[in-house]
């Protein structure tokens, strides 16, 4: 019988109504008192010379209110890259300065280059329109490869090339792994590219920014996934100001997928032209520019190879991997092909030898960062991918070749060769709960039917692992984050029993209100309702590292918990003391206290109400009030897995690939609230699926973004995806967190794209073609292209 | 500017507008009706559709002048007049159709025009019709099934377990 309340329930959510009825409030629905809009006149060109900006035509149009260059920011830091990496010879990354607003070059169409400050959004758009800016175009670098090439022009002139780093992983196996390589029986490479792609939140990026002169104290609200990490980076390297003079406020926020986790100029430029003008400042992204300013995501070129043994074990895997990372460094960007990438390179497979190299590259493009599942992504797409192509040179089935690999169940804690320890894991019960899900056995008579209406079906199938909640903060530490990487809450008990929980987590989409109250309410055996969630605003929450990398129930709800161990542990001597017993005595049910072995009670109300009218109150032992902080580093990882089937049927005279049926069976440990979770896997499905299938940032040679639209680039709309077929009942508890659990955020991104494309592949090996590989998206043009070739 | 005065929502509204605001602006900015969303800027993503005279329009791709005199439904107009939501409302949170909510106008503006001309729409004919209407979140399966629910079709329960 399925549980109506506390965890486990699938508890309706109650942001929902806000959000049915027009009520939410998004960044952009806020408008200040006397508030400026602006607009800003941006690169057209992918590279070049800025030799100066002529706003004179411009400053004298209807309500323009000031107008900002570069110049203005030349005491101002730059935007600040938050991950360190140490190159394989020991050097740490080449890090370029990042303005707010370009400084002599321009290196990416969408590179800001003056802000018109006006009355009217309308007005800021006319006047930065007949800014001139004179700039002596370059020869754009787009292409990696190029970019590295001896004698290619430099993104920036004062490093000493395009490469941002030289990567390897772990550096001390490179010639075990090369041996291991060479005298193997079986050796599978395959090159592949792991598509660009633009996040795409339905939201618009939006920043507001608000000066106080009465108190000094700067507002910015902001369309972000983590409001402290803006404050942090923004106050303290950009504009430099301090904490306490700062708040950033990210209400409601329509989606973010990473590319809201950032610190991008336009926020820095609200707030900084808000105190210079003395008046809330408003800038509302568009669409298109959306494309040219919110980082991007994936975009590595990778050789991999697997060496295997006659039976099919795998002995070695080497990777090398061109990452992108556009023209500056995002703030996460240079961890993602590294730390978030190499590091699940093992997969769910014992592989005891892995080198990973990656070289990150300058490119005159949008900046590339983290992006639903950020580098984990890359290293399922390649590891599914070459297992399916050995399975295929070896003849050994794609299921079974995986079966032989698994780390066991008993192997747990496994130490993988690539830095990472998982702490649980059952790999065989997924992929068995996947194959019955999927009717894996039903298939051939199903590809008969295909066949019979002139359509090649294929199944492909992959086994996927990523790592979540991140992170321990020595550990991040010590490969170069510039940040810890704990969670924080407050719990408030109010006089009459009510709790507010005020998180550092931020929800955006995946139900945090509901959801967090749900362990609150199992904890003290109250009712949901009771409990009210605060976040994203830095003013009422306590420093927090916001959400991403499905770490918000894993490190923001452990905190939760903390917190609320303490409450009770409170709430317990509060209620000895009425009860007059022993605390070691007490016990909390169902919303009341109780003393063992007697028949004394005592009500969490009364409790709460003792504590702030403490008349009959052990104020020698406790203080009053009962309000308690916590802050919850986590010991590891999390280890999310899972096996994910999909089948497809593929038009040979087209080159159309359809979803026939999609299986996603997750091991997520303990789930909190099941509808929110499946609906999670739903939405990464949709992501992964739109890479298989449909999406691509494409450049031209120029560096002009020809996919900068909603028209040109293919966003999976609802009948591009099929049903979805999902299951969480694999659950294998994480060990080091107290709830057990292991997030669910990414897992659809991460796991899908080797599904689908296996599918394919198999689908044109059923019908006769030697097809081993397409790279995504597997448009028509390219299946076709494909099959024909 | 040109002073223009439409219905929303049932009550008589007017305002001054250029001649190049948009419907979604001259609800957003002048009535204050934030509810109605601009996800896009090439009329795709349908955050922004609205009913204008019992048709569902992209809000972004119509001037405000052009809905002079017209009758203007917007989300804020969908719930019940007691307060508590609509059928497709309801089936929206029942179903878990919605995630960020940034689409949810737009996705519930255009399930209600589909239902109005076709009452017992195939899965097959709400994802066609959802054409015009993007969600980043999630993957179309909690809406499309909310879709079916409203219009009073056999839906399976939400979550496995």
């Amino acid at each position: 019988m399925p549980k109506d309340s506390g965890i486990g329930a699938s508890s309706k959510r109650r942001e929902d109504i806000r959000f049915l009825t027009g009520t939410g409030n998004y960044t952009d629905d806020i408008n200040l008192n006397g508030q400026a809009y602006v607009a800003f006149l941006r690169s057209d060109v992918a590279h070049g010379t800025l030799n100066g900006v002529d706003s004179s035509a411009a400053a004298g149009m209807p309500g323009v209110v000031r107008i900002f260059t570069g110049a203005d920011f030349e005491g101002v830091g730059g935007l600040p890259c938050g991950w360190q990496v140490t190159d394989r010879h020991g050097q740490p990354m080449q890090e370029p300065a990042h303005p707010v607003l370009a400084q002599g070059k321009v290196r990416h169409v969408g590179d800001p280059i003056a802000a018109v400050v006006a009355e009217t959004a309308a007005q800021a758009r006319d006047a930065a329109d007949a800014i001139n800016a004179d700039i002596t175009e370059l020869p754009a670098v787009v292409d990696m490869s190029a970019a590295l090439a001896e004698g290619s022009p430099k993104v920036h002139d004062d490093l000493t090339s395009n490469l941002c780093y030289d990567w390897g992983f772990v550096e001390e196996n490179k010639d075990a792994v090369a041996a291991a390589i060479d005298g193997a029986h079986h050796v599978t490479t395959l090159e592949l590219v792991n598509n660009r792609l633009v996040a795409n939140p339905m939201e618009p990026r939006v920043a507001v920014g608000d000066y106080a002169a009465h108190n000094g104290e700067s507002t910015l609200y902001t369309t972000s996934q983590n409001p402290h990490v803006i404050r942090l980076l923004m106050g303290a390297f950009v504009l430099g100001i301090p904490e306490h003079k700062l708040r950033v406020v990210a209400p409601d926020v329509g989606g973010g997928f990473g590319s809201k986790i950032f610190h991008y100029a336009e926020e820095a430029f609200c707030t900084f032209a808000a105190k210079a003008i003395k008046r809330p400042v408003k800038w509302t992204s568009t669409r298109s520019e959306a494309f040219i300013t919110d980082a991007h995501g994936r975009d590595h070129v990778t050789k991999i190879e697997l060496a295997l043994d006659a039976e099919g074990k795998f002995l070695a895997l080497r990777t090398d991997t061109l990452a992108n990372m556009g023209a500056y460094l995002s703030t996460f960007s240079t961890s993602v092909p590294t730390w978030l990438h190499g590091t699940l390179m093992a997969g769910n497979y014992t592989t005891p030898l892995i080198y990973v190299n990656v070289k990150a590259v300058f490119t005159n493009t949008v900046p590339v960062d983290a992006y639903r599942g950020a580098g984990r992504p890359e290293a399922t797409f390649q590891l599914e991918r070459v297992i399916d192509k050995a399975a295929r040179e070896m003849g050994i089935d794609p299921v079974e070749l995986r079966r032989r690999n698994f780390i066991q169940p008993d192997q747990f804690p496994y130490a993988t060769p690539v830095a990472v320890e998982y702490d649980t894991g059952n790999y065989d019960a997924t992929m068995d709960k996947a194959l019955a899900l999927a009717d894996w056995d039903g298939f051939e008579a199903r590809a008969a039917e295909s066949a019979a209406n002139g359509k090649w079906r294929g199944r492909g199938v992959n086994s996927y692992i990523e790592a979540c909640g991140i992170a321990p903060s020595a550990l991040v530490g010590q490969l170069g984050a510039r940040a810890g990487l704990y969670e924080s809450a407050t719990v408030r008990v109010n006089a009459t029993g009510g709790l507010v929980v005020m998180t550092g987590s931020h929800s955006h989409g995946q139900g945090h209100e509901t959801a967090f109250p749900q362990v609150i309410a199992e904890m003290i055996g109250i009712d949901e309702s009771m409990v009210e969630i605060v976040h994203g605003d830095t003013a009422n929450t306590p420093m927090g590292m916001g959400t991403y990398g499905s770490r918000s129930i894993a490190v923001g709800g452990s905190a939760m918990v903390r917190a609320a161990e303490k409450i009770i542990n409170k709430a317990k001597k509060i209620a000895a003391h009425l009860m007059e017993a022993s605390d070691a005595d007490v016990e909390l049910a169902n919303g009341e206290f109780t003393v063992a072995g007697t028949d004394k009670s005592v009500a969490w109300g009364d409790v709460c109400l003792a504590a702030y009218v403490p008349h009959n109150y052990p104020l020698e032992d406790i203080e009053p009030g009962l309000e308690e902080t916590a802050f919850y580093d986590p010991a590891n990882f999390t280890y999310p897995a899972g096996a994910y089937i999909c089948e497809v049927e593929v038009d040979p005279g087209t080159g159309q690939v359809s979803i026939e049926r999609f299986t996603a069976a997750d091991d997520f440990g303990n789930v909190i609230n099941p509808m929110i979770v499946e609906g999670q896997v739903h939405g990464g499905l949709g992501q992964g699926i739109g890479q298989a299938l449909l999406e691509n940032c494409v450049y031209d040679e120029n560096g002009q973004l020809v996919s900068g639209s909603f028209m040109d680039y293919a966003m999976p709309r609802a009948d591009d995806l099929p049903n979805f077929t999902v299951d969480h009942s694999c659950q294998t508890p994480c060990t080091h967190n107290p709830l057990g659990v292991k997030g669910c955020g990414e897992a659809g991104a991460i796991g899908s794209p080797p599904a689908v494309v296996n599918a394919v592949v198999d689908a044109l090996q059923r019908g006769g073609k030697d097809v081993t590989h397409i790279d995504m998206p597997l448009s028509p043009s390219r299946v076709w292209s494909a099959m024909n070739s | 500017m040109t002073s223009v005065s439409m219905t929303v929502n049932g009550k008589p509204v007017s305002g001054d507008v250029e001649g190049r605001t948009l419907l979604s602006s001259f609800l957003r900015d002048g009535q204050g009706l934030t509810g109605t969303h601009v996800g896009c800027d090439t009329s795709q993503c349908g955050a922004c559709v609205v009913h204008v005279n019992g048709q569902a329009v992209k809000s972004c791709t119509m001037f405000a002048a052009e809905a002079a005199g017209a009758e203007v439904t917007t989300i804020e107009g969908m719930a019940n007049a007691d307060g508590s939501l609509g059928t497709i409302q309801q089936a929206f949170q029942d179903y878990h159709g919605l995630q960020c909510g940034f689409c949810t106008p737009g996705m519930v503006m255009s399930a209600a025009a589909l239902l109005a001309e076709n009452p017992s729409p195939s899965e097959a004919e709400v994802r066609h019709y959802l054409e015009g209407n993007i969600c980043r979140c999630t993957g179309y399966h909690n809406i499309v099934r909310a879709i079916m629910a409203a219009s009073g079709q056999e839906v399976p329960a939400v979550a496995a377990e």
